[in-house]
């Protein structure tokens, strides 16, 4: 969902605002995404760090000289430019203090707009049409500048966009009702006309917003009746006849927006990704007929995703730069962040998969949303090892097949070609239509392995699996086949790949992990991050006992004690023993060995929801739910014990995820457990856990009420401006 | 002692105005102060820090720079003239128009012959210092923009002038401009100083102090010190440390020192920051232990360099002067009534009864004769005096007071003289002028009246003499033997007719004016000694009254605490406990008369202003906080942000 988070001001508006212009003429990107360039709509420049909410320094021209377009930063020179009086360039370094000394020259033709990207040239617009470089106007500034619109034909709105190392120039104008886009090429110079479909006649766009994506323009334009409308320009097309005819230029309609009664006004409508759209000076959906509010549209399911009153009047402007919306209103112009994550089927399913993980790995490709409604090109990340194979390949330059007879030959070749094919298919394949291929191939082989039980080519479905291209969905026999050929590192691959495993697979494969041999799991080869976390965990035990941050558990008391001797397989103990351990309490000790493990905590750190879950867990025997309670006891106690484990960037559950599943699992098995003796001393350690937990917590909230107190104290009362007290001498 | 009720009034809105410039005379050790208002203060550092004089500021004069000559001092501001002060009259000697347009800045060379100052109109005016008063010499080569500041080399030869973008330096002979040192931006330079190694060093609006050589106009050194103006310079003596006052409040020192230690050639380092201001540093002051600084913030620091004194004595310690070293309050006993004294209205109030607010008096006078008038209300009756004539020489008056019945009114005059008018219902009429027999031209500072046997008393303190006049038959009655340190309170018992004098040292002195000598209990006082910690105490007490209930108590206070001293206990003995009311506290009543001693200290008022106590035995006490005071003051440049 896309959201917007609490605004802050940057600066007040000046007086000179009336009720349609909010005194600020434009807003332009500085040196980088904390620094913008405020130009009023008369004679100052501001320059703000956006921030520290602070002005770092301000430039005006003289009483009698207005400023006619917005300021802009040329971050390769480090300039500013601007024209005042339609026809003076300026041009001057954040260190000028003044701006009469700074360099200025005239130019013979009014100029409507300077516009400059970061990393591209300023270009200028003349307010009839014609487009300079600034460096080659100011060659020569008296240049005939020529007359590119109609009369009465006037330009509305002007941007510029950096496309393919290209610079294009898009403006629209109005003539006669009639509105038309032009898109001027620059280095070699094209100039294509468009006529925009007309709306309801007397209706002419309130706002535009350009992008550049997949190697279109895209145009978003809002009609006061509250259509958007959006309409794509191929840039490839670009060229030939050069503007002779105005090309009718098709589009489509975004969004609906409710516009209350009349006409919407001041509103403008800004594109902020390829899905959503930040609305300004419409209304509210569910809030009544006032026109004050900010909303950012989902335009693919056309919902509205986020939304903000803003107090006072809106003049229907809108800027947004890296992530935060400029809007005036009233007397301010404030700064809202937002964010606009893409919205993918692994966030609509359940819970999403831990976000610390995924900073480590490349996003999974799973199908996302957007990819399915644009066929947006997401790169997915290929491991390096294919590449390798790829370059490999390359030099030897083996005949290969074709996709399909590739396709094909997994259906009846033995393993080892199969095997050989599969990945010579996937070094060549274009990296594209990866995603659709790997499932084919996935299915394919599952589907044949599950039919002839001596077919199984674990490398190259691992391989698959290793792609990122798929997912359950894709696949849904992948995981069950792995867990019944006891192919445990597809597994845990699978585990950690998809991110829609359903419950019940996760359960099987919980149980299919805690019933294996430990000798059998010793022997598998599994993915070395969670091993050595694993080994991490585990050498620790062998370490020096105590000290901890100084911290020595012999001090303990005896219910610590009892919890931390209660680990492992030594549950019941004698009196004698229990005297010994209060002195020195060992280590826990892992009730799993290490491979076991490892696969647990794969388990343990796929994401699932409850309700789904707890059915399936009711299935474990009552022997694994005690060895797999024993375990979580002991990553309990590990993880409490040390500072934090998890520091190290490898696979590794989180201490929330660890109690989650001791509470389901008790959830699941409750009665069983307290009727099996086995688990008897588990579960008074578990019990002196939240015993020594409710201490834990009841010790910090005495801690915070002597705090508040404090705080109370801290505040003296206001004496105020007279009072007659009483006081003592003695 | 028992309970008090006390009436704790805080809308006394008394607001000091900005301080503007510093100049300190280290022959006299007194510092020189004028504030945005014009008042000009005179502070004593040899005898703690006391506020001496105080001239009030006038409408209109608003002075921009300060400067001694020897022992004269003259004053230049935006109205374009020159002001000497005559300091034993406490008034402005004499004017002169320099014709130039404002005046930025005012300095004298080394001899103390000349005197320049630095106009509007680019030029500087030099002047012949004469005996009695000043006469125009010449003007420098004029110059395009204002002169912004002005310094001498001392050897009076050449002079360095900050002006918009650029130093010039002038030929003190011949008046002709030498060299420039252009800045390349816009900035002003607020302050130069001229080293006797032709250094020159400036603070500019851009925030740097540069070091010049003003021999070859090359710079030396920038040191970039804030991101806002560089308001103030000033140079040690020996020119070994320099200090600079910015506008984010913090004086910044340099030093001329070798920067590393094997290294022989010495530089100027900037080496310690100071922070005690929260606005602008205006004005600054190196003394040869001490920067004294002083700014929008209206707070005088002096804040001991500690390299140079003692560490962890008094003198170490820093001082701030919030609030002046006198008293503004004036408290009618019997009417309960208080009456605030501003710069230029006088407000009345009357206490409460109850627990509810105090209403405001019906009047509220405001003065034409702005800044001048010290008024003590009348204590038998309230009454309030419709004097509709005053007698001429009344118009200059630093302090009134009231004889106890209401019916004469003192008022000090120039020369040290008092003047004493007779008072009824309808008119005042000029009866005499007690004029000191010693004829020296002094100004009379402090003033208090009593009844003695059937005469009445009138006491007149000059710097460090105090004198009592009988006001009956108007004639000197005698002289208190002269004590080294400033008087800061005196008053007359009413029923006993000791004379209580505190003095800057915080030495307490009883006199009895009947005997014409000391009193029993001053000389036990004396000989024992005060207790350290009294002495230590670093603000004045600026007023002593009585308990009429109890002739035994002399109630005093400075601006953190009030004391009773209860003449009839014993006085608190070098080792005892002096703050000791908690400890009292704790006691059980029988043990409390073993543990008490003669000071009665009181610290739950901060910043008090005026403490007194009415006739039916309860304590008015005026406090001013200091966050009040703050609050009122325009936002800082730079606010203090955590952890940056």
């Amino acid at each position: 969902m896309a959201a917007l988070y609490e605004g802050y001001t940057l600066c007040g508006l000046v007086p000179g605002q009336t009720l349609t212009n909010s005194g600020i003429q434009g807003i332009e990107a500085e040196r980088d995404s904390d620094h913008v360039v405020v130009t009023d709509s008369t004679r100052s420049v501001t320059l703000y760090k956006v921030s520290d909410q602070k002005p770092l320094s301000s430039w005006t021209v003289k009483q009698g000289q207005t400023l006619t377009c917005p300021a802009v930063y040329n971050s390769q020179t480090e300039e500013y430019v601007v024209v005042s009086d339609n026809k003076v360039i300026r041009i001057w370094k954040d260190e000028d203090i003044l701006l009469d000394k700074a360099f200025k020259a005239t130019v013979s033709s009014d100029v409507w707009r300077v516009h400059c990207l970061p990393g591209g040239e300023p270009v200028v617009l003349f307010q009839r049409g014609a487009v300079r470089l600034l460096d080659s106007l100011l060659s020569a500034p008296q240049q005939p500048i020529e007359e590119v619109l109609a009369q009465e034909e006037a330009i509305r709105w002007s941007t510029n966009i950096v496309a393919d190392s290209q610079q294009f120039v898009i403006f629209t104008t109005e003539q006669k009702g009639d509105s038309f886009l032009y898109l001027h090429r620059l280095n070699p110079n094209t100039l294509q006309r468009y006529r925009l479909e007309r709306e309801e006649p007397g209706l002419s766009p309130l706002s535009f917003s350009a992008s550049y994506r997949d190697k279109h323009i895209c145009l978003l334009y809002l009609y006061p009746n509250g259509h958007v409308y959006q309409s794509v320009v191929s840039v490839r097309g670009l060229g030939g006849d050069e503007g002779a005819q105005a090309l009718p230029l098709p589009r489509s309609l975004l969004l609906g927006l409710p516009v209350g009664e009349g006409l919407l006004e001041a509103a403008s409508a800004q594109l902020l990704d390829e899905a959503h759209v930040a609305v300004v000076g419409v209304p509210h959906p569910s809030a009544g007929a006032g026109k004050d509010f900010l909303c950012i549209w989902n335009t693919n399911f056309q919902t509205l995703q986020a939304g903000k009153e803003m107090a006072g009047k809106i003049y229907g402007q809108l800027w947004t730069f890296s992530n935060k919306l400029f809007i005036p209103h009233g007397k301010t112009l404030s700064v809202i962040p937002y964010e606009c994550p893409k919205s993918s089927l692994a966030s609509a399913l359940g819970k999403l998969k831990q976000a610390k993980t995924e900073e480590f790995k490349a996003p999974a490709c799973v199908p996302s949303w957007n990819n399915i409604l644009h066929g947006d090109k997401a790169q997915p990340s290929r491991p390096a090892e294919t590449r390798k194979t790829r370059t490999n390949r390359k030099t030897q330059s083996a005949p290969s097949l074709t996709v399909d007879q590739v396709l094909d030959f997994t259906k009846t070749a033995p393993v080892e070609e199969v095997q050989r094919e599969v990945e010579g298919l996937l070094s060549r394949a274009d990296i594209q239509d990866l995603q659709p291929l790997v499932g084919q191939l996935a299915s394919m082989l599952v589907s044949r392995s599950l039919a002839d039980p001596a077919f199984y080519t674990p490398s190259t479905l691992a391989q698959l699996v290793h792609t990122q291209s798929l997912c359950h969905s894709v696949c849904p026999d992948l995981v069950l086949l792995a867990l019944e050929r006891r192919d445990f590192f597809l597994c845990q691959l699978c585990l950690q790949f998809f991110p829609d495993i359903p419950e019940a697979v996760t359960c099987a494969c919980l149980k299919a992990f805690i019933s294996m041999p430990d000798t059998e799991a010793e022997k598998l080869s599994l993915e070395p991050d969670s091993v050595s976390f694993m080994e991490t965990l585990i050498a620790r035990e062998r370490a020096p006992v105590g000290l901890q941050n100084g911290f020595s558990s012999t001090s303990t008391d005896q219910d610590c004690s009892d919890a931390l001797g209660g680990g492992g397989r030594v549950v019941i103990k004698t009196g004698e023993e229990d005297k010994e351990k209060s002195s020195t309490p060992p280590e826990p000790i892992c009730p799993v060995g290490l491979h076991k493990a490892v696969l647990l905590n794969e388990v343990l750190l796929t994401a699932y929801s409850d309700t789904f879950l707890l059915p399936h867990l009711k299935d474990l025997s009552s022997q694994h739910v005690v060895l797999f309670l024993q375990y979580l006891q002991f990553l309990y106690l590990k993880y409490s014990q040390d500072a934090s484990p998890q520091m190290h960037g490898l696979r590794s559950p989180s201490l929330t995820q660890i109690m989650d599943w001791v509470c389901m699992v008790l959830d699941a098995h409750f009665t069983v457990l307290v009727m099996t003796p086995e688990a008897k001393g588990l579960l008074v350690n578990l019990h002196s856990f939240v015993k020594s937990q409710v201490r834990l917590v009841s010790e910090l909230g005495k801690i915070e009420g002597s705090l508040q107190e404090l705080n109370k104290m801290k505040v003296k009362k206001d004496v105020g401006q007279y009072s007659i007290e009483i006081i003592e001498l003695f | 002692m028992g309970e008090f009720k006390v009436h704790r009034v805080r809308f006394f809105d008394y607001m000091p105005s900005a301080i503007r410039a510093m100049a300190f005379n280290s022959h006299t050790e007194r510092l020189a102060l004028v504030r945005a208002d014009g008042a000009l203060e005179i502070f004593n550092f040899a005898d703690h820090y006391f506020q001496e004089k105080v001239i009030p500021g006038q409408d209109g004069r608003a002075v921009e720079a300060l400067c001694w000559v020897g022992q004269r001092l003259f004053s230049a501001g935006l109205n374009g003239e020159i002001t000497e002060y005559d300091l034993e009259n406490l008034r402005p000697r004499y004017t002169v128009e320099a014709y130039g347009g404002p005046i930025w800045t005012i300095g004298s060379n080394k001899q103390g012959t000349l005197l320049m100052v630095g106009c509007e109109d680019g030029t500087v005016k030099m002047f012949e210092i004469l005996k009695e008063r000043i006469q125009f010499q010449r003007n420098l080569e004029r110059q395009k923009g204002r002169i912004v500041s002005l310094s001498w080399h001392p050897s009076g030869t050449l002079i360095a002038a900050g002006m918009m973008d650029m130093i010039r330096i002038f030929n003190a002979e011949t008046g002709k401009e030498m060299q420039h040192d252009p800045e390349s931006r816009e900035v002003v330079v607020w302050s130069v100083a001229f080293l006797s190694d032709y250094t020159i060093i400036s603070g500019d609006s851009a925030g740097k102090v540069q070091i010049w050589d003003g021999l070859t106009g090359t710079l030396v050194r920038t040191h970039l010190v804030t991101k806002w103006d560089v308001l103030c310079l000033s140079v040690s003596q020996d020119e070994s440390s320099l200090i600079a006052g910015t506008s984010e409040g913090t004086v910044v020192q340099f030093q001329f020192i070798s920067s590393t230690v094997d290294q022989q050639e010495e530089e100027w380092v900037r080496t310690r920051t100071f922070k005690n201001h929260s606005h602008d540093v205006r004005a600054l002051a190196h003394t040869e232990t001490a920067v004294v600084s002083g700014g929008m913030d209206t707070q005088l620091v002096v804040r001991p360099l500690l390299d140079k004194v003692e560490k962890n004595t008094q003198e170490s310690a820093m001082r701030k002067i919030a609030l002046p070293h006198r008293s503004l309050v004036c408290c009618a006993k019997k009417a309960g009534l208080l009456l605030f004294q501003f710069p230029d209205h006088l407000e009345v109030w009357r206490v409460g009864e109850s627990d509810g607010h105090g209403e405001e008096n019906t009047h509220t006078h405001t003065h034409t004769h702005t800044h001048t008038h010290y008024l003590i209300l009348p204590s038998p009756s309230s009454s309030s005096l419709q004097v509709s004539k005053l007698p001429k020489d009344l118009c200059l008056g630093h302090q009134l007071c009231f004889s106890s019945d209401s019916t004469k009114l003192f008022a000090s005059s120039r020369h040290s003289s008092v003047i004493v008018v007779a008072l009824n219902q309808l008119e005042c009429k000029y009866l005499h002028t007690l004029k000191p027999k010693s004829g020296e031209s002094r100004l009379a500072l402090f003033f208090s009246s009593s009844y003695f046997q059937l005469d009445k008393l009138s006491i007149v303190a000059i710097e460090t003499t105090v004198t009592i006049y009988g006001s009956v038959c108007l004639q000197l009655h005698c002289t208190v033997p002269i004590y080294s340190s400033c008087p800061t309170a005196i008053a007359i018992h009413p029923t006993t007719s000791h004379l209580v004098v505190v003095h800057a040292d915080q030495q307490i002195f009883e006199y009895s004016l009947v005997q014409k000598e000391y009193t029993e209990w001053s000389r036990k006082l004396q000989k024992q000694g005060l207790h350290s910690l009294w002495l230590e105490r670093d603000t004045p007490v600026t007023h002593v009254t009585f308990s009429l209930k109890n002739p035994a108590h002399i109630i005093l206070h400075d601006m953190f605490m009030f004391c009773i001293i209860d003449q009839s206990l014993p006085l608190p003995e070098s080792k005892t406990l002096l703050y000791n009311q908690m400890t009292l506290r704790s006691l059980p009543e029988q043990e409390r008369i073993r543990h008490s001693h003669a000071f009665k200290i009181c610290k739950n008022f901060k910043h008090v202003m005026c403490v007194s106590l009415l006739e039916d035995h309860s304590l008015v006490v005026v406090e001013r906080p200091l966050l009040d005071m703050m609050s009122q003051l325009p936002a800082p440049v730079r606010q203090k942000k955590f952890a940056t």
